[in-house]
């Protein structure tokens, strides 16, 4: 029954899934790393960046890359009027503020999306190019799959060389590891929170885009799960790391996807429940996930 | 106002609560079946903030998973009360014989009560491991648990009939019985609150490691208010689930937790009364706003309401409407308090 092509199959739906969860986990770790919070709007913007490609593209019927442009900078923008509106104000109050101030951007988001579209999903036609067959040894996939896996190494590289090398990614490290320090050294912080939010944000319009198109399927409250996720990749990953934040996310995807694959059918319901078992293990064993560095959980 | 408050606390209490069922006698006999529904519903949710305010507002423990203890309630009151001539026609296990036999069904009373101590068990042995977590981790993994139970109450097909849910349940769940709950519920609480464990739970919100350095041993009694708090989440989901007369795995989501999150926060966290106030407040809002809503056609206005209310308050009144006395007022003479 588990022939080699089938686990080819199944781990190439993974690393697919992986890639998206990375993507998620990166946007979220940045911002996670300063603020210190679960910033469950995340998961909005991927449900902000489904429709306006999908707005652009069907509804309007412009260019591709124009639509993907688009949602790159409505997310961006977005998550730099979420900084500014929603954050900024509690900033170094209790944490738990920022948290449940994150859940009401979510609701507010999901529910602006749910008004101005209709509350049923909408099926998802990305352009045709994107949804060609191909056929390697029998692992059938679309090229959407190589699109998603290929620009998602990309963003992940540059983003990587971003934080290693320039100025902006230096002072973002900084403040992650203090923001008072980064302070004192004359770092603005509030700029560096906002190019974190900006970032992470287009990043995470651009995976609703992949999202759509993987799937097929778009809906107002398809962002939750996938942000949640995303988190349970960052802890997995081990907080506080970038690289973590990412291998977290390709390590989710694939267990998520083994797992339905391999479990009995009667299982394939269990998913969600799956991960965040998952979740709570790690939590339990290994808090500092797989290269976090030690911190009271 | 001042003799008012130099009343003993239990004499004021007991003046409340008749004051609360005289006005609920009045309301009962003069008020129409529409806005009765909309009373019960207050009470009932009013249960669940209150219950959720103990973790959240009192011990300082965020946690998002009160929607799966009402799951577990809801779902082990309606298997114990509903009728036996029912059970086969809906698919529903009869009861063993250590439960009554297949014969059987349980009262009300009863269900209801051994709802809350399946959810208040689920919640020792969810709470021993999630816990020991601190901040967003125990958020995160309560949200976990949440979806677990509702993947579970979508997957035992056997038990809960899946997706499709329990229809049918018998409406046992009035006016009295919901706000009896209540006062008891906030009964409990207050007296919890003016305990040594109460103290102790408020030290733990304050500043866990400065409560640990007081002999206090954190783990204890945040278990201690976890289970109680699952508890009566457990008992508003029994009372929901004979109110409403059906039960879908679905309902008891994210969106109820955020629900019953936002009525904690308006009314006003770690104060007694402010779980009902932020209650009647959402839920009636919802009412008024409901015909708007469906007459023109513009779906998912309520919740942004709830949404942009809740950012509002977050950002300018963090505190809550009932909020800003603090607890600790009460418990420490005036001259030692700094």
């Amino acid at each position: 029954m588990f022939t080699a092509t089938y686990v080819g199959q199944q781990l190439l739906n993974g690393v697919v899934l992986g890639s998206m969860y990375a993507l998620l986990a990166l946007g979220m770790t940045v911002v996670y790393g300063i603020l210190r919070l679960i910033n469950f709007a995340h998961g909005a913007l991927v449900t902000v960046g489904a429709f306006t490609f999908f707005g652009i593209f069907v509804v309007l019927g412009w260019p591709f890359a124009l639509a993907l442009a688009a949602a790159l900078v409505v997310g961006g923008i977005m998550g730099f009027l979420l900084d500014l509106v929603g954050y900024r104000k509690l900033r170094g109050g209790p944490e738990v503020s920022l948290l449940i101030t994150s859940l009401g951007i979510y609701i507010l988001l999901e529910n602006f999306i749910k008004l101005l579209a209709t509350p049923q999903p909408y099926a998802f036609r990305p352009p045709a190019f994107l949804v060609q067959l191909h056929n390697v040894g029998g692992v059938a996939f679309r090229t959407v799959d190589i699109f998603i896996v290929l620009v998602s190494v990309l963003i992940m590289t540059a983003f990587a060389l971003f934080v290693k090398h320039t100025k902006l990614g230096i002072a973002m490290r900084a403040t992650a590891e203090s923001v008072e320090a980064a302070q004192l050294v004359g770092i603005g912080v509030n700029q560096v929170v906002a190019v974190a939010f900006v970032l992470g944000s287009a990043v995470a319009a651009i995976t609703g885009f992949m999202w759509g198109a993987k799937y097929g399927q778009i809906s107002y409250d398809m962002g939750f799960m996938a942000g949640v996720k995303a988190f349970v990749a960052i802890v997995i990953g081990g907080i506080g790391s970038i690289p973590g934040a990412m291998i977290g996310g390709f390590v989710l995807g694939l267990v998520e996807t083994l797992a339905v694959g391999f479990l009995p059918p009667g299982f394939a319901e269990y998913r969600d429940a799956i991960v965040f078992t998952l979740l709570i293990l790690v939590l339990l064993f290994k808090p500092t996930g797989i290269m976090g560095r030690k911190e009271a959980v | 106002m001042r003799r008012w408050a130099s009343l003993p606390g239990g004499v004021r209490f007991l003046i409340g609560v008749a004051a609360l069922f005289l006005a609920l006698f009045i309301a009962n006999s003069t008020l129409n079946r529409y806005v009765l529904h909309v009373i019960i519903l207050i009470g009932i949710y009013s249960v669940a903030t209150t219950s959720l305010n103990l973790t959240n507002g009192y011990t300082g423990l965020f946690s998002l998973g009160h929607a799966g203890f009402m799951a577990v309630g809801a779902y082990v009151a309606t298997l114990l009360t509903f009728p036996v001539r029912l059970r086969i026609a809906y698919n529903l296990p009869l009861l063993p014989s250590f439960l009554g036999g297949p014969e059987y069904h349980w009262p009300f009373l009863p269900a209801l009560i051994v709802g809350g101590a399946v959810a208040a068990i689920a919640a020792l042995l969810v709470g021993a491991p999630v816990l020991r977590l601190r901040g967003h981790y125990l958020s995160v993994a309560s949200l976990g648990f949440m979806v677990i139970i509702t993947t579970l109450a979508k997957g035992l097909k056997d038990l809960t009939r899946g997706a499709a849910g329990i229809q049918a349940i018998p409406r046992y769940t009035n006016i009295w019985w919901v706000y009896a709950w209540l006062v008891v519920t906030i009964y409990v609480i207050w007296r919890l609150l003016n305990s040594s464990y109460g103290r102790a739970m408020l030290a733990i919100r304050e500043s866990e490691t400065a409560a640990q350095s007081q002999g206090i041993h954190p783990m204890r009694y945040k278990l201690l208010s976890f289970v109680i708090g699952a508890f009566f989440a457990g008992i508003a989901g029994g009372l929901y689930a004979h109110f409403a007369r059906s039960i879908r795995p679905y309902e008891f989501s994210f969106y109820m937790t955020f629900h019953i999150v936002i009525m904690l926060i308006i009314g006003g966290a770690g104060t007694l009364l402010g779980p009902t106030l932020g209650a009647a407040i959402v839920v009636a809002l919802k009412y008024v706003l409901k015909p708007v809503e469906e007459g023109l056609g513009i779906y998912g206005l309520v919740e942004l309401i709830y949404a942009l209310m809740l950012i509002g308050v977050m950002l300018w009144r963090p505190e809550g409407i009932a909020g800003g006395v603090n607890p600790l007022r009460y418990l420490i003479p005036r001259k030692e308090r700094r």
